[in-house]
């Protein structure tokens, strides 16, 4: 078979793409219609900036979730196809079996896998652990840096040296040290996880209780529902095989493998916990500040003589007011969150080398980046792209919450 | 202003100290000795054989008593064995009385900062001469980001809405979304590679270590200084805007002063005060950029020693390069503080 033209490559990868297509079209059509009824969401939909970033955002997301569904790949990401080595864009295999698609894409890697899949699969990576790695690091900063704000004084002083501490360490340095197999193997990162992956349950619980404590019999069992499935959740997030630690020295029983819902591995594990532990302070700090600047409305000492208690003066009347800069900032760090994830697979550290997450990929095609561009300029400009999108999508939130 | 100093520095004080005990921590859970023991042994030792080894090195003292040891408040270790004294302030072993003679403390504070395991040498002579071949390609970054991105927020800030506006901060939203692992691979693919074939730059910087020039410096120095160009841009254009639309600006142009006047002589003093923090803050996020960076090139400066120390649990060498660090990035913090008091007016003078 002929090696695919440029133009033929151009028209495949986009055919490849028709899930995410459609869904896009769903998503903006549907979205454009109900604008008016959609609040700050709706009004993305007025900027243009917005809507690209929207755009862009969108489809490495269904790029995502479609590729973990095997829908757009063309090959297997960690499969090694004979003759395919370092092979330009395009180039047939040379003797596929039934069914199985008949070129490269977008050429062979290093190690004759693809790197369009390979792309792709990345994709579902950065979907999967940023925004929730982004969120985990909002309820840890919204939970310590609000009381931070508010009562100010020795707590404030304290979470704030706290805060500037790990700010002060170099990002890079802190990775190397948290995210080596032997620190995996002490539990380190087990015990960060047990401290950090708590926050959203004190979150939450301080949250409807100081909205609803003066409805004892709404309250408890909502509470108890609710908190019932967020502690489940959250020792099945932080036991493996039924050990919170199991290293020779301590080993620390957690939930029994039974009511185990969901493993994660210790890479995956110690890559999360070290994206929210290095997160959190800033978000504190914006948190905190904005404490500190709505604590002095009227509305606030509204609420104080109104006789409200302190927690439910944070979480209901200032949290929401500090809404919008959380908001745009949110996104941002999401792109943020991809960056470093990517500096971990630039670094090789936390996933195993063969992941197929846009970092690693980066990191191995380098060394041979005099002679294969294309091993490398797919991830590179994915990564690019995804962290331009939620650039972009703050901008035009940013630019839209501002109009009111 | 002499008290807000002496308590910033007290403050930093305390935190390299919490700083670098976390450091050590780190680095001395039992996994990682047990790695050093073998990477500085062989990688067949038994386990008796490696604690053996960490004994012979001190290693197994309990950690407050070695960290204090390398601070030089407590005394170093000695050890006496058939061959002699050995001990942590001197090298190999000794007759008792010559070991008797040697310093007893010997920490950060009385100046030694230990031997470094991977590089065979001083981690002062180290830490020296890799932080000055930083500082040099700091200072190119630092020559060509902050005129640039002055100028572009300038730009873009003097007529809100405009053309020129609108182009410039594209560039700057794109450049704050493209990481030094992803520009720098780009510009080595286009500028270097025999794959396109332009080779107008060099595709590693090794070479400059000894003679920097053009070719073989410049796209380290660029791909460091866009990255954190873009914020700054975004930020002088922010508050360029805030100052364009300011009372005085409207009361010249209404005397009639011509356009470029009012920006030079009357809008831009103001408007730079808030980058100038910005630019202070934005060396510690340098600091990153210049560890992927000297990797990328092969540069073979602080962050390339980092990288190495950190790889190979090299434990003083990566104390001594985490105390820096953060005597950095406290000392930026402080120096943006003043300067800012400095700068505005309106604080200096109350």
């Amino acid at each position: 078979m002929e090696p695919l033209t440029t133009s033929e490559i151009i028209l495949r990868v986009l055919y490849q793409f028709t899930p995410v297509w459609i869904a896009l079209v769903i998503v903006f059509a549907a979205s454009i219609a109900f604008k008016r009824r959609l609040g700050l969401y709706g009004k993305l939909f007025d900027s243009p900036v917005g809507m690209i970033g929207f755009a862009l955002v969108m489809f490495w997301v269904f790029t995502g979730i479609f590729g973990a569904m095997d829908l757009i790949v063309t090959h297997d990401p960690l499969a090694q196809v004979s003759g395919m080595k370092n092979k330009p864009p395009g180039t047939p295999l040379r003797s596929p079996g039934d069914g199985e698609y008949a070129w490269y894409l977008l050429g062979g890697d290093n190690l004759a896998r693809d790197v369009f899949s390979r792309m792709v699969k990345g994709a579902w990576i950065v979907v999967q652990i940023a925004p929730l790695a982004t969120m985990f690091a909002f309820m840890v900063g919204i939970t310590l840096g609000l009381p931070a704000g508010f009562y100010g004084g020795r707590l404030d002083t304290a979470l704030s040296f706290l805060a500037n501490l790990i700010l002060a360490f170099p990002v890079i340095l802190l990775f190397y040290l948290l995210v080596t197999p032997e620190i995996i193997a002490t539990g380190v990162p087990n015990y960060m996880a047990t401290v950090l992956f708590v926050f959203p349950i004190v979150f939450a619980a301080v949250l409807l209780n100081s909205r609803f404590y003066t409805q004892p019999r709404f309250r408890t069992p909502l509470l108890i529902g609710v908190l019932g499935v967020m502690t489940w959740l959250y020792l099945s997030l932080i036991s493996t095989g039924g050990y919170l630690v199991n290293t020779p020295a301590v080993s620390i029983p957690a939930l029994p493998e039974i009511l185990d819902l969901f493993d994660v591995s210790g890479g995956i594990l110690v890559v999360f916990v070290s994206v929210v532990f290095v997160n959190s302070p800033t978000v504190f700090r914006i948190v905190r500040g904005l404490a500190m600047d709505i604590k002095t409305r009227d509305y606030v000492a509204a609420a104080q003589t109104r006789g409200e208690g302190p927690w439910y003066i944070m979480l209901w009347e200032i949290l929401p007011n500090a809404r919008g800069p959380l908001i745009v900032d949110f996104c941002l760090r999401i792109g943020y969150t991809t960056i470093l994830l990517g500096t971990l697979g630039f670094f090789g550290l936390g996933l195993e080398s063969e992941s197929p997450d846009w970092g690693s990929t980066i990191n191995e095609g380098r060394r041979l980046l005099s002679r294969y561009l294309h091993p490398v300029l797919p991830p590179a400009l994915a990564l690019l792209s995804m962290v331009l999108g939620l650039n972009l999508l703050a901008d035009g939130l940013r630019e839209e919450s501002l109009k009111d | 202003m002499g008290l807000f100093i002496l308590r910033r520095t007290g403050v930093m004080i305390v935190t390299a100290l919490c700083l670098t005990f976390i450091v050590f921590f780190l680095t001395n859970l039992y996994p990682n000795l047990e790695k050093l023991a073998k990477t500085q042994g062989n990688f067949r030792m038994s386990d008796e054989a490696v604690t053996s080894w960490l004994d012979a090195n001190g290693l197994l003292q309990p950690l407050p008593v070695k960290y204090g040891q390398w601070l030089g408040v407590l005394p170093g270790w000695t050890r006496s064995g058939e061959d002699g004294v050995t001990g942590r302030c001197f090298i190999g072993a000794k007759p008792a009385s010559e070991a008797a003679a040697e310093p007893r403390y010997c920490g950060i504070l009385q100046g030694d900062w230990g031997y470094s395991r991977v590089f065979k040498d001083d981690v002062s002579t180290i830490i020296g001469t890799r932080l000055g071949l930083t500082g040099k390609l700091m200072f190119w970054v630092l020559v060509l980001m902050v005129p640039s991105a002055l100028l572009i927020g300038v730009l873009a800030g003097m007529r809100e809405g405009s053309v020129t506006d609108r182009s410039l901060s594209t560039f700057s939203i794109i450049t704050t979304a493209t990481p030094e692992y992803v520009s720098g691979v780009i510009f080595i693919a286009i500028f270097t590679s025999s794959a396109v074939g332009l080779k107008w730059f060099k595709g590693t910087a090794a070479s400059a270590m000894k003679d920097a020039n053009f070719e073989n410096f410049f796209l380290p120095v660029l791909t460091i200084s866009l990255y954190g160009m873009g914020y700054i841009a975004r930020m002088t254009r922010a508050s360029m805007t805030e100052v364009m639309t300011a009372q005085y600006i409207r009361t010249a142009r209404l005397k009639g002063v011509s356009f470029p006047n009012i920006v030079m002589k009357h809008a831009l003093r103001n408007a730079l005060i808030a980058p100038f923090t910005v630019i202070m803050l934005q060396v510690p996020w340098l600091l990153n950029g210049v560890v992927i960076v000297e990797t990328l090139f092969n540069y073979k400066g602080f962050g390339w020693a980092l990288v190495q120390a950190a790889g190979n649990n090299d434990i003083e060498l990566l104390l001594g390069i985490s105390v820096v660090s953060v005597v950095v990035v406290l000392l930026t913090q402080l120096i943006s503080d003043v300067g800012y008091v400095y700068l505005n007016p309106r604080i200096r003078i109350s």
